[in-house]
């Protein structure tokens, strides 16, 4: 009997991502959840700029690439052309929050009927670990060689808070994946946004705390207990908004 | 005979895109081209269609990248400045090889530049106007008629390349009024299996992209689409000509500058001198044979453009520089008038320059 097993989603072939890296867990949560929806086949999922570029190639659904921080103006188009499709962005912390911040306001506003995956882990890997809008005070990155100081470059951009103003978003979850109840949650609020779209309920997007030993200077199970110990306290978890959640009480 | 109605240039463009099959717009706010916008907004959600005023106009791009990736017909305008933030999009769009028609109804720059006419965006329409090795098809109506002609040429062909389509207008053919016919007959289509519909796991997926980190493999890309280019430059090139027959000057100009040079050309030949013109109907591919072949008959060229002069460098290079080629322009929203361009044509009729 198999008891674990690939998701059918998530192509069978090797990742590139670092060792250590929780793409990787986020990348099978997803794909999990479109095999337990049954949804693979009509959904589309776009793709950012950055460490997690490639991700056109790990999930088996249609996929595009999109421009840095475009990927929720190009879901927009998508689930306009055909609003049967389920479509989902896939994007880290510097292509949403910083140079993507606009669409992604915009589309929650809109309440956009798409699913948002938003992976922080407050670095720009792909690029050698610079300074994020989410990097938190003090961090020490390649542009930030002192540590984030708040005095000149400011606070870190807190996504789901931010979005919780707006009337338009309808979920909004932050999440982590640093332990197996942290992931158990994350998986599902990530079913949860691809199950509100298929219902017609607009917007959602689940922002999941991630980790970057690479370019946290940690090894694997130290970037874990980072996250833990540091990063959540600044980004607490939880859900920000949910505006169906009444009536499903 | 077909019912003619008197449309404005920017409402009939917009028309002929519904008639061609476009159900999806996106667009930002911006002059002299409003009417676009406002035309789709009325009419789109009749016909259950999508007309979405974006955020930005770098966000009405990518919606264009999403539907297009859809395989479905869509299109955004814009003018000039905005046109400048839509090309990192455009670049994409080339990149992906995807269909898609972007209205370009110019206004003077650089810059925040000015609201009146211009042409000076041939440069950046031509030559692609984002990064990397790339082409748009580029359609210059010179009446409110090929407005809606070439709107529908620019979707067809769009569909047939699987690449970008530019109508590059101006703000006085956006704004002007003429009668025009509506019925522009069967629309080609063309099959789009590559298009992301999902995979209903019945076939591999397909991935829309422009990202190719192996050189070797870029590079065969790029080699492949400009082989696809030079077929186009070979068969799709569109021109008109005027009096060219016995015509010792050749004036080249597009869109509304053609239509002032066509006064002036009558006004030449009221007084006796040979003159004509070769209107370039598509920019890209530039109708560089009829231009070539003119240059043995006739002892020069004038350029009349709204520009400090960008095409004329395209009909030098048309002609190998055989003959001389003089510039006739006014920019920043200026019109030549008739006289300007008689002026020149008397200038070049006495062998001088313009």
């Amino acid at each position: 009997m198999v008891v674990f097993d690939r998701p059918h989603a998530l192509a069978d072939i090797p990742l590139h991502y670092c060792p250590g890296c929780t793409h990787g867990i986020i990348h099978r949560l997803v794909a999990e959840a479109l095999d337990e929806l049954g949804i693979e086949g009509k959904t589309i999922g776009v793709a950012p700029v950055g460490c997690s570029v490639f991700a056109y190639n790990y999930f088996n659904c249609d996929m595009v690439e999109a421009a840095h921080g475009r990927a929720p103006a190009v879901a927009t188009g998508l689930k306009r052309a055909d609003s049967d499709k389920i479509v989902f962005t896939y994007q880290g912390d510097g292509d949403l929050a910083s140079i993507g911040t606009c669409e992604t306001v915009h589309a929650a506003a809109r309440n956009e009927n798409i699913t948002i995956i938003f992976v922080n882990n407050g670095i720009y890997g792909m690029t050698g670990g610079q300074m994020a809008p989410t990097s938190l005070p003090g961090q020490v990155t390649q542009t930030s060689p002192y540590g984030r100081d708040t005095q000149t470059v400011g606070y870190p951009v807190k996504v789901v808070e931010m979005l919780s103003q707006l009337d338009g978003a309808s979920y909004l979850e932050r999440v982590a994946v640093n332990n197996v109840k942290n992931i158990r949650n994350a998986k599902k609020a990530i079913k949860k946004a691809f199950q509100n779209q298929m219902e017609g309920k607009g917007f959602s997007l689940i922002e999941v705390l991630s980790a970057c030993p690479t370019y946290w200077a940690l090894e694997p199970t130290k970037a874990l207990e980072r996250l833990e110990n540091t990063v959540i306290p600044y980004y607490p978890l939880g859900v920000y908004k949910d505006r169906f959640a009444k009536e499903e009480e | 005979m077909a019912n003619k109605v008197i449309m404005k240039g920017n409402e009939a463009l917009a028309e002929a895109a519904i008639l061609a099959g476009c159900r999806h717009y996106f667009g930002y706010p911006i002059t002299p081209q409003t009417e676009v916008a406002a035309y789709m907004a009325k009419k789109m959600p009749k016909i259950g269609g999508t007309f979405l005023q974006a955020e930005s106009e770098i966000a009405a791009i990518n919606m264009v990248i999403g539907v297009a990736s859809a395989g479905k017909r869509v299109m955004t305008s814009s003018s000039s400045p905005g046109i400048s933030l839509k090309s990192e999009g455009i670049s994409y769009l080339a990149g992906c090889d995807l269909p898609a028609l972007i209205v370009n109804v110019q206004r003077g720059g650089p810059g925040l530049g000015g609201i009146q006419p211009s042409q000076a965006d041939y440069f950046q329409a031509t030559r692609g106007g984002g990064h990397g090795d790339y082409h748009l098809l580029v359609f210059a109506p010179s009446t409110v008629q090929e407005m809606v002609t070439l709107t529908v040429k620019g979707f067809e062909l769009a569909d047939k390349y699987r690449m970008p389509s530019m109508l590059l207008a101006d703000g006085t053919l956006g704004q002007m009024m003429e009668p025009v016919v509506l019925d522009i007959g069967e629309v080609k289509t063309y099959e789009k299996p590559w298009a992301l519909t999902g995979t209903e796991l019945k076939r591999e997926h397909n991935i829309v992209n422009s990202l190719f980190l192996q050189p070797e493999e870029l590079e065969q890309v790029n080699f492949a689409r400009y082989k696809m280019y030079e077929e186009i430059e070979a068969t799709e090139a569109m021109y008109d000509t005027y009096l060219m027959d016995d015509a010792d000057i050749c004036i080249v100009a597009f869109g509304i500058a053609a239509r002032v040079s066509k006064n002036a050309i009558d006004a030449a030949r009221a007084e006796g001198i040979k003159v004509g013109m070769i209107r370039p109907i598509t920019l890209w591919p530039f109708p560089k044979k009829p231009l070539l072949e003119a240059a043995d008959k006739v002892n020069s060229f004038i350029s009349v453009e709204l520009s400090m002069g960008q095409m004329i460098e395209d009909i030098e290079l048309a002609i190998r520089c055989k003959k001389p080629v003089s510039l006739c322009n006014r920019v920043g929203g200026m019109i030549p008038t008739t006289e300007d361009i008689l002026n020149s044509i008397k200038k070049a009729a006495k062998g001088g320059n313009a």
